[in-house]
């Protein structure tokens, strides 16, 4: 939902700190999801996750998150996609270009980030195009699988 | 300027050390030179007079020509197929890519197949929104965005593989630029923008229409802060301004635009709105000469390219240095470049 988007962009650094803790959590039930089976798990952790996120952030599950290193405003929002910053085109008000109604996602991005320990840091990342075959899958199991898998392997690729 | 080394003027010329496209546009940066860009509306035609005729007013004036890729959303003849004619008679075009219309498989197809037919410039564009042009029904593709696009001509031009990981035997030998916005919002990020997308690969910026100097003079000093001089160059859009009116629709209506205020006061206060705006375009140009850090000028003049002409010779921008263009060297075209 739009102003509860809003709302969560301006309660960045809570939601932050909050997904901090729930990320350790995550990794550390690793070897619960391995024990399961990820693939098996897949479908009904995504759907929570679509439901939550979906709320707070209008989700739109492209399966790599990145909304810790977008000052909680997820950039999937954006008309055109963009996941390095805004386009040239963002009107005089902050708003978009395409939308002139929504606020522009990477101005509320840069409002979010200063309110995130090291936020504007992580606005300066390149990150790469999304991979179109995570969408509708869910972050959560691949921050936990990835996570676990490095800190199991120090070293190994991601 | 033709170079030393040049067997015949237009030619791919030998890619000295430092340099990635064997261009002449990236020559005249690199050797220091202050460059003039300007922008070719390809044509709503199949016809490859059409593309000549447009660009030929430019002869002489211009160092390098954009051709754009769907601007403002707008169907025309591709980019692609624009800067193969020209480099058929030895312009150096530089060929706008947008993300709007093409995913990642045929944007790299694109960024050989221009390299193979000669192009030797290319400037990464997110682009405009369908919503902007004539088919607002059309699916909008944003596979990539510019920085990441940035990022695979950069890969395939350096490393020699598709995002893919696939190798390619021939690697495209090309200058890579992108756009930004000095005036747009949010003005505090722009220059961090910029820094982004050097990191990403931009070799050579062209930005908006920027008609507010104070605005483009805190842009570059946030730019230097950064680091960047030296590492990008930096060639700020301008454009004659036909009328007020003219002015205020173009600050309503297209994306990003902002024009000052005393900008609109003077033209709408001038007998002459047109001959106005060319001559606010020479002062800016020449107020650009001479700041610190930017390297060219990009002349927009949509619909009104035969203006370019004249805003290059009377703002003296290009002092006297005369840019390659196809008949340059024959006796009776001499004349003209030799004043």
């Amino acid at each position: 939902m739009y102003s509860v988007r809003l709302w969560s962009v301006r309660h960045a650094r809570g939601l932050n700190a909050f997904y901090r803790g729930f990320e350790a959590l995550l990794v550390g039930l690793h070897p619960m999801f391995q024990a399961l089976g990820y693939e098996r798990i897949e479908r009904p952790v995504a759907s929570v996750e679509k439901a939550l996120k979906g709320l707070l952030f209008d989700c739109r599950m492209c399966g790599q998150c990145v909304l810790s290193s977008t000052g909680m405003s997820c950039p999937m929002n954006c008309p055109k996609s963009l996941r390095n910053g805004p386009c040239g085109g963002v009107r005089a008000n902050g708003n978009c270009e395409v939308k002139p109604d929504m606020r522009c996602v990477w101005v509320e991005a840069y409002q979010g980030s200063q309110r995130i320990p090291g936020g504007t840091e992580a606005m300066e990342q390149v990150q790469l195009p999304v991979d179109q075959r995570q969408q509708g899958r869910s972050s959560w199991l691949d921050v936990a699988r990835r996570k676990a898998g490095q800190s199991a392997a120090p070293g190994a690729a991601p | 300027m033709k170079f030393e080394d040049e067997p015949v003027p237009g030619y791919p010329l030998p890619i000295l050390p430092g340099h990635t496209s064997p261009g002449r546009f990236e020559r005249v940066l690199r050797a220091g030179g202050f460059a003039v860009t300007t922008e070719l509306a390809p044509p709503d035609s199949a016809d490859p007079e059409d593309v000549y005729k447009r660009a030929r007013v430019f002869d002489g004036y211009v160092d390098a020509i954009n051709a754009t890729d769907g601007s403002g959303a707008n169907c025309h003849m591709s980019s692609l197929a624009v800067c193969a004619l020209l480099t058929r008679v030895g312009y150096a075009p530089i060929m706008q890519i947008s993300c709007r219309d093409k995913n990642r498989i045929a944007i790299q197809g694109d960024i050989l197949g221009g390299a193979a037919m000669g192009v030797c410039n290319m400037l990464c564009l997110t682009g405009d929104g369908v919503q902007a042009g004539d088919h607002p029904q059309a699916k909008p593709v944003f596979d990539l965005d510019c920085v990441s696009l940035l990022g695979i001509a950069r890969t395939l031009r350096d490393d020699h593989h598709f995002e893919s990981g696939r190798k390619i035997s021939f690697a495209p030998r090309v200058f890579l630029g992108a756009a930004e916005n000095p005036t747009g919002l949010p003005h505090t990020w722009r220059a961090q923008r910029l820094a982004k997308k050097v990191a990403a690969g931009a070799q050579f910026i062209q930005t908006q229409y920027c008609y507010d100097l104070p605005l483009l003079r805190a842009f570059l000093e946030q730019a230097e802060a950064l680091g960047l001089f030296g590492k990008v160059f930096i060639l700020v859009g301008v454009g004659p301004l036909r009328s007020a009116k003219t002015a205020e629709w173009m600050r309503k209506h297209v994306p990003g635009m902002h024009v000052p205020d005393a900008v609109i006061a003077r033209l709408s206060g001038a007998q002459d709105q047109a001959r106005e705006g060319r001559n606010i375009c020479i002062e800016l140009i020449q107020a650009m000469r001479e700041m610190r850090g930017l390297s060219g000028v990009h002349i927009m003049a949509y619909r009104q390219e035969e203006s370019v002409a004249e805003i290059v010779e009377r703002s003296g921008v290009l002092q006297g240095r005369s840019p390659w263009f196809p008949e340059r060297d024959i006796p009776q075209f001499s004349q003209r470049t030799a004043s």
